[in-house]
């Protein structure tokens, strides 16, 4: 009984840190069409910089607000410098990533070195809850807590902000977006940054669960791709419930079946794939 | 196998050289040339790193020298991939020449390349632990002045049977052989000694997150053993914190859990571990006296495991090459001379078996703070230990290599 | 065309007899840069002729080297059957991954593929029972021709050698049929084609079909070469290595893998003993590639030769 519950709550707080993972994932990919592998990278370079700014004596709420800005501001410049000059070719874009990616890993090892890096969390956050007498970490409830609240957030900026309309219009159709005066190119850049800005609040936010080490970036973007995939291009709701299914998955698939549970990770996927390419909620083929 | 005209004139000119003109030869100066195989790119640099510096740091203190004869050092990095590997030790071997490599790190690496350094006959001082390479696989080239992978788990277990008379323990590790050697010896011991392994959990090297794990791990038994490598055992730790699992089952651990390199970013949640290795930076002799301050003076840090293999792998080599008036070229010479080696170091004093693997003390550490560091303190030494243990050799050998299979896990509940 | 031939008769003659003039780990280099130019070749169907860009390309080189290994280990299976087997089975699973992967195209079929290959990796590295799992399969050794040793390096680069020649015209043979150039069709206009009354879809699992069987020629010639096999020659960046050589040398070339393969094959084992952080200077030239020569080396050095020797093409 204890198992189950334990690792229910486990599969939940593991969905809610894959949901900050994926949906920058998820908003580059649907409205830009760009594969970014690199997002394992930004993930990583997140942690690092939390792991940075708490040795400095800072919150671990600094942490997240320096970690946001600075990956952030990483993507946007990966976007104006380097994916702006391979527009319109989406796959010379994604292998700009991927060596971009070969890039950072080499950078963070030079920077931290190849020790992991300890990420604490608040204080108060850092003694389990005792519930129906077992215990369970404090801080993965606040890992789900925020994950909710960034879901509430990023679902009331694409549905009622005017950046979210524009969003939402390239999503649909790019063209007809531009032809309307959407200033595509802006656009392109917010939200590449905005999403490289997810990805850093995910490293800081699974940095006192994962902490910081070099791999973790390899580590982390298989389960980008598949949630992404498995929820459907483009689809923000198609993320958010993958998220949870793969944190499934993924929990009780290494317990109950260790030999194969990478094999069962990215099963789901295949079989969705195969019969229904778009995914879950996603409704336009790329 | 077939002989090709090359191999016959090669071996023959050899052979020619090694009859006629031996002591002549050893007389000139040729510098010793070592290939450093290790790994600086990728997750396993940490490591890889330490072992160039604790090599470097050993050549400093001795002018350079080994043996009385200038060094030539290179360094090759495999970044921790097999077929790197492979084509960089044909690398040192055929374009550098090298009279003796040390390294690889990884035990995938030293099998990747067992085969090659067998066909060239290229005396290896391996900080790898594969268990077979010294055992039923026994490679001639290849000595290991470290551990295998359960050398230093027999103790621990003996020490946790005997000594802190545990009854039920928990085995975790990494899902690789590394893992599954170290637990099953640790078994082995501990069950012999009246302990029972009540469960046995090995995750995937490249777990993020070990939540899952822990909330399976059972709580009512006396002690957990850790078998991980890298940093895995330090983030296993961490989250055994995070789950309030500290203090409710004791923690101990394999040579790699709480590596110095791991335990320098750690709080404290380490304090009060005990782990078994073949050496730490708290080692009271007169070589670590002077190793370990000197390292952390240049590096900032206290030497581990890796720092501390090739810092010892030079003064082997050293010893060695010293018996055979430094003349490296004389392979065969060199391996014997190895084998004979009986030489103290940083670690203590070292030999070894007729297999090539290291007869040597192991310790028992306790994790402590001290000048405001966390330190491995020793608390007890376990004097000349062999990679069999307390087993006779040929009985040993004829079990099965130590796995996920064998010895079989009777008494998981 | 009689200008042509000549041409690549001397190339040959040259590759033939370079061995003789290097010593033993230049052969072997040589040797390793035909294995990555098979596998490039065979990706480069795909990516170049297909406009399909695979990024789990790794799977059937690991495929069948892990077959290979795996048959010679656990039966001690001779080294024809474990080849021909070890081909059958990796250009089956290439067919069963093809016709998962090409129910898309674009984007989600290069994130398909590198699902699949991440599938595969995880038995290589899980199933320890099946695969050896992190230790490998070692203990391997070199098929014997006609009685030929292939242990000696020299043998070994010669047997690569007619490997990599027949392979190489067959994929030449295979993109100039008039298949070849329907499968150029769906790449550049793929609705036209199919209103043409071609099967798109299955001009494209064939062409898939054909890079997996030649993907697994490549993975026999790795697990000769190295005789030992670790689940890291599945993994993203092995792939990713082998994109890089497809594009670095030009997609869509005959020549562009082979170029690429000689590049990456010399950085990862040759300029990384001097630089010391190789892995970041593979990816700048990865982006640098990606950039600023979209098109690869193949069509720089065909306009050279152009210049030098008229402009015939080659």
């Amino acid at each position: 009984m204890q198992f189950w519950v334990i690792q229910t709550l486990n599969s939940l707080a593991l969905g809610g840190l894959l949901f900050m993972l994926s949906s920058g994932f998820a908003l580059i990919f649907g409205l830009m069409r760009i594969a970014n592998l690199t997002h394992g990278s930004l993930f990583m370079i997140g942690a690092y910089i939390a792991a940075s700014v708490l040795k400095g004596g800072y919150s671990l709420i600094v942490a997240a607000l320096v970690a946001m800005a600075l990956v952030g501001l990483i993507g946007a410049i990966i976007e104006r410098f380097i994916l702006r000059s391979l527009s319109g070719n989406s796959q010379g874009q994604v292998l700009a990533t991927l060596g971009l990616s070969f890039i950072a890993a080499d950078a963070c090892l030079m920077i931290w070195g190849g020790d992991p890096i300890p990420i604490n969390a608040p204080e108060m956050l850092r003694a389990p809850m005792q519930m129906f007498g077992f215990m369970f970490p404090t801080y993965r409830l606040v890992v789900l807590v925020i994950s909710m609240i960034s879901a509430v957030l990023l679902y009331l900026l694409m549905e009622k902000t005017r950046l979210g309309a524009m969003i939402r219009a390239g999503v649909d159709d790019m063209q007809m977006a531009r032809a309307v005066g959407i200033p595509a190119s802006q656009l392109f850049t917010i939200v590449f940054a905005l999403g490289a800005l997810l990805a850093g609040l995910g490293g800081t936010v699974g940095g006192p669960m994962l902490n910081a080490y070099p791999g973790l970036d390899a580590d982390m973007l298989p389960l980008a791709l598949i949630v992404v995939i498995l929820g459907g291009v483009g689809s923000l709701i198609g993320t958010f419930v993958a998220s949870f299914i793969i944190g499934f998955i993924y929990t009780f698939g290494i317990a109950l079946v260790p030999d194969l549970a990478y094999v069962i990770l990215f099963l789901p996927m295949v079989l969705v794939i195969a019969f229904r390419p778009s995914g879950l909620f996603g409704t336009i083929r790329a | 196998m077939t002989l090709d005209r090359r191999s016959f004139i090669q071996g023959s000119a050899a052979a020619g050289l090694g009859l006629a003109v031996p002591s002549l030869f050893a007389q000139n100066n040729e510098p010793v040339r070592v290939g450093l195989l290790t790994v600086k790119t990728g997750p396993l640099a940490s490591g890889g790193i330490d072992m160039e510096l604790g090599l470097k740091q050993w050549l400093a203190e001795n002018g350079n020298m080994l043996a009385g004869r200038k060094v030539e050092l290179t360094v090759a990095d495999t970044g921790g991939v097999p077929a790197n590997t492979k084509t960089k030790i044909s690398e040192l071997n055929e374009r550098n020449k090298v009279h003796v490599i040390m390294g690889p790190l990884a035990a995938f690496e030293a099998l990747a390349v067992d085969d090659y350094i067998r066909d060239n006959k290229i005396p290896t001082l391996s900080v790898a632990a594969a268990e077979d390479m010294t055992q039923r696989k026994a490679n001639p080239w290849f000595v290991r002045a470290t551990s295998t992978s359960s050398q230093s788990a027999h103790p621990m277990a003996d020490y946790c049977a005997n000594i802190k008379k545990y009854k039920r323990m928990v085995v975790v590790a990494d899902d690789i052989a590394y893992g599954h050697e170290m637990c099953a010896g640790f078994q082995r011991v501990f069950e012999e000694n009246g302990g029972k392994i009540v469960q046995r959990l090995f995750a995937p090297l490249t777990v993020p997150d070990y939540g899952s794990y822990l909330a399976q791990l059972k709580t009512n038994a006396d002690a957990v053993f850790l078998g991980f490598a890298g940093s895995n055992g330090f983030r296993f730790i961490r989250q055994m914190n995070e789950y309030g699992l500290k203090g409710k089952i004791a923690i101990v651990g394999g040579m790699t859990a709480l590596d110095e390199a791991v335990l320098k970013n750690m709080g404290d949640e380490a304090l009060g571990i005990e782990t078994a290795c073949w050496y730490s930076a708290e080692l009271n002799n007169p070589i670590n006296n002077k190793f370990a301050p000197a390292f952390r003076k240049a590096q900032g840090y206290d030497p581990g495991f890796y720092a501390a293999a090739t810092y010892t792998n030079a003064a082997v080599l050293d010893a060695a090459l010293k018996s055979i008036n430094g003349n490296a070229s004389n392979k065969e010479g060199l391996m014997a001379a190895l084998k004979k080696t009986n030489v103290p170091t940083a670690r203590g004093p070292v030999t070894f078996d007729s297999y090539g693997n290291v007869v040597g003390d192991v310790y028992i550490r306790k994790v402590e703070r001290k000048d405001g560091r966390l330190v491995n303190v020793v608390t007890k030494t376990y004097t000349n230990v062999s990679q069999f243990w307390k087993y006779d050799p040929k009985a040993f050998l004829a079990n099965p290599v130590y796995s996920k299979d064998w010895p079989p896990a009777r008494n998981l509940e | 065309m009689i200008k042509n031939s000549l041409l690549y008769i001397v190339l040959i003659a040259i590759l033939v007899i370079l061995p003789l003039f290097f010593g033993e780990y230049y052969v072997n280099l040589g040797s390793q840069i035909m294995v990555a130019a098979v596998f490039a070749a065979s990706l480069n169907l795909l990516v170049g002729y297909g406009g399909l860009t695979s990024l789990g390309h790794a799977t059937y080189l690991g495929v069948a080297a892990y077959t290979s290994a795996w048959l010679f280990q656990n039966y001690g299976m001779s080294h024809e059957y474990t080849a021909l087997i070890a081909l059958l089975f990796t250009t089956l699973v290439g067919a069963i991954f093809g016709w998962i992967s090409l129910r898309a195209s674009g984007l989600s079929f290069l994130m398909l593929t590198l699902a699949l290959s991440q599938i595969i990796w995880g038995i290589g590295y899980r199933w320890v029972g099946l695969t050896n799992g992190d230790n490998g399969i070692s203990g391997l050794t070199r098929p014997m021709p006609f009685g030929i040793n292939l242990e000696n390096s020299n043998n070994f680069y010669w047997f690569c050698l007619v490997i990599t020649i027949i392979c190489l015209f067959f994929i030449a043979r295979f993109v100039n049929s008039p298949f070849g150039s329907s499968l150029k069709g769906t790449r550049d206009q793929e609705k036209r084609m199919s209103a043409l009354g071609y099967n798109v879809w299955m001009i494209r699992w064939i062409t898939f079909v054909i890079a997996s069987f030649f993907g697994a020629v490549s993975g026999l010639m790795y697990i000769y070469l190295n005789k030992y096999i670790h689940p890291s020659v599945i993994s993203i960046t092995s792939s990713a290595e082998a994109l890089l050589c497809v594009i670095a040398g030009g997609a869509g070339t005959l020549a562009g893998p082979i170029l690429g393969s000689i590049l990456i094959v010399l950085l990862k084992n040759y300029v990384s003993g001097f630089v010391e952080r190789w892995n970041m200077l593979l990816g700048i030239i990865f982006v640098f590639i990606v950039i600023f020569m979209p098109a690869g080396m193949a069509p720089g050095f065909t306009q050279l030769k152009n210049r030098l020797f008229g402009g015939k093409k080659l």
